[in-house]
């Protein structure tokens, strides 16, 4: 549906409509660097051992959505999820688009043949997308076979997952084109962290104060986790229409300004 | 249909800001010519080429490349043509057969074609050995072979070409010249930049001088030499600082003073050279030679091109 919509407000010249080819490129270079998406993996592996198992052990029980008593690997399974794919997104949408962009100048070569900076930004956001479509489809394995999830809705987390991880993506490379040097990176790790900490990752909502809560439901990943909690636990809301659009929004938003900042970067 | 010029440009102008590098300039290229633009860094040659390649949009005058404006059909047009960037920008993360392979699909070429062409581009490119391996460690002058090759990966009927050769050592660019001049008796229509006048009158059949964004001049190297400058040249070299050339100034139709030498126009240099002698000009060495297009941009601009 978004993709439908960026069709009819992008300039002609501005995309061949051939994305796919640029995707085919990703995938030749990943073939080669097959380890690089290997340890990715198992990243949200780790948290998992580490936050559900061991931090688990001393929680013991918490409270999940639909007031519904769960373990704390349970409960915080699927927010990890969410986390991993604003990371993945973020970080593909960011350093390595930054990289491409300024010193390896792939995108100068591309543009000279008839692609245009939509299908750069559509061709590279596909590949974060499923690579991240690979991830979040193991994570899921595994939670469901360790007794993590108690619904089938679960099955939606996926489809959702990649939109979220859309919507990180073109947000983050709308961001990378206004990108002068390395050191603007920091905001992107000043912007992360906080997220991943306090976005109700790790504990519900309610802990907070009535006007902070407020502020975290800005936070984007605080709606992403809020959709994988709710998928995962079989706890389906009205509210959830609400979440969705968050990222309908910033998905177009970000693929209109990150394609037409990348016209006006490459096409000078 | 076939003579209507494949790239038409009058009063084109390109704008950065309040810096004009390209000052409305008038250009028409035929097909199966080989069409140059001679000048110095910074005349304004590789953003004209930018602007005929649809990847800078012009900010004055109009612009027709293979009949369309590049403000409306830039991907049609792109789609047949070949560029050979001034920096080389091959793809790093892919081995040199896939760099032809993986270009071929941004034009929406068949797999199998692709296929089958880069086998034929990288024998063209005499790379066929190196296939398989990473675009890094290939030489300069391999590089520029492989882009070349690269650009032709869609059959172009119009290749523009940005400094082609700068940066090769002598043998390279010989090589890469022997590949050109194939791709002009193939009826690929070629247009180079350069700022070095012995490959302007090696690879072009026509040429413009450019300096400060603007056409000094437009001929054929032949033409250009014969109108602006003289059958011949009598250099005399002198100790930095120390040319006078007062006694020779009427030795020629023009005398150009250079910080380490003087130059003569002249239609017979041996004879001015004698004539120089018994003034009693003394100079370090002499030489005598044919006018070059180097000449021809001191006249028109009063620089050298390469300093």
């Amino acid at each position: 549906m978004s993709v439908g919509l960026v069709w009819r407000v992008v300039p002609p010249g501005l995309y061949a409509r051939r994305a796919r080819t640029v995707v085919e490129r990703s995938f030749l270079v990943n073939r080669r660097a097959w380890m690089t998406i290997f340890s990715g993996f198992f990243e949200s592996f780790f948290y998992l051992f580490a936050m559900g198992v061991g931090f688990g052990r001393l929680v013991g029980e918490v409270i999940g959505p639909g007031g519904q008593p769960m373990s704390y690997a349970a409960y915080v399974a699927p927010a990890l999820l969410a986390a991993s794919a604003m990371n993945g997104a973020v970080y593909d949408a960011t350093f390595n688009l930054f990289f491409k962009l300024k010193y390896a100048k792939v995108y100068d070569g591309m543009l000279a043949t008839p692609l245009g900076p939509f299908d750069v930004a559509i061709g590279e956001i596909s590949w974060a997308l499923i690579r991240g479509a690979v991830y979040a489809t193991g994570f899921l394995t595994v939670i469901s076979v360790l007794g993590l999830v108690s619904s089938p809705w679960t099955i939606l987390a996926l489809p959702v997952v990649l939109l979220v991880s859309l919507a990180f993506a073109a947000v983050g490379m709308a961001c990378t084109t206004f990108m002068r040097s390395w050191q603007d990176f920091d905001l992107v790790q000043l912007a992360l962290l906080p997220m991943f900490l306090f976005s109700a990752t790790f504990y519900p909502l309610s802990v907070y104060p009535d006007g902070l809560q407020w502020v975290v439901r800005l936070s984007p990943l605080y709606h992403a986790v809020e959709l994988m909690r709710g998928l995962t636990a079989g706890v389906i809301e009205w509210a959830m229409l609400g979440h969705l659009s968050y990222f309908v929004v910033m998905a177009v938003v970000g693929l209109i300004v990150a394609g037409r900042r990348l016209g006006k970067l490459l096409l000078s | 249909m076939a003579d209507d010029p494949l790239v038409l440009a009058e009063g084109l102008t390109k704008r950065f800001g309040e810096f004009e590098a390209v000052a409305g300039i008038d250009i028409e290229v035929r097909r199966g010519e080989a069409f140059g633009f001679l000048g110095p860094n910074g005349a304004g040659k590789s953003s004209t080429m930018r602007m005929v390649a649809c990847v800078s949009p012009r900010s004055g005058g109009t612009l027709s490349v293979l009949g369309m404006d590049p403000d409306t059909d830039g991907p049609k047009i792109r789609a047949r043509l070949g560029v050979v960037p001034q920096q080389d920008n091959l793809d790093n993360e892919l081995t040199v057969r896939q760099n032809l392979q993986v270009y071929g699909r941004y034009f929406g070429l068949s797999r199998k074609h692709v296929r089958d062409k880069a086998t034929e581009l990288l024998e063209f490119a005499q790379l066929s050995d190196r296939a398989d391996d990473e675009v890094d460690p290939l030489s300069g002058g391999m590089k520029r072979r492989l882009t070349i090759a690269r650009s032709l990966v869609n059959d172009p009927e119009l290749l523009l070409l940005d400094e082609p050769t700068t940066g090769l050592d002598p043998q390279a660019r010989h090589l890469l010249w022997d590949r050109l001049f194939r791709l002009k008796q193939q009826g690929v229509t070629l247009i180079v930049t350069t700022h070095y006048m012995d490959e302007a009158e090696q690879l072009c059949d026509r040429l413009v001088v450019m300096d400060k964004g603007k056409i000094a001049a437009e001929g054929s190297p032949a033409q250009l030499i014969d109108r602006y400058s003289t059958k011949e040249v009598l250099e005399l070299r002198f100790p930095p600082g120390q040319q006078d050339p007062a006694p020779v100034q009427d030795l020629g139709e023009r005398v150009e003073v250079l910080p380490d030498r003087i130059l003569v126009y002249t239609t017979d240099g041996e004879a001015s050279l004698a004539a120089a002698h018994t003034r009693g000009v003394t100079p370090v060495s002499s030489l005598v030679r044919r006018s070059t297009l180097e000449d021809v941009f001191l006249r028109l601009t009063g620089r050298t091109l390469v300093d």
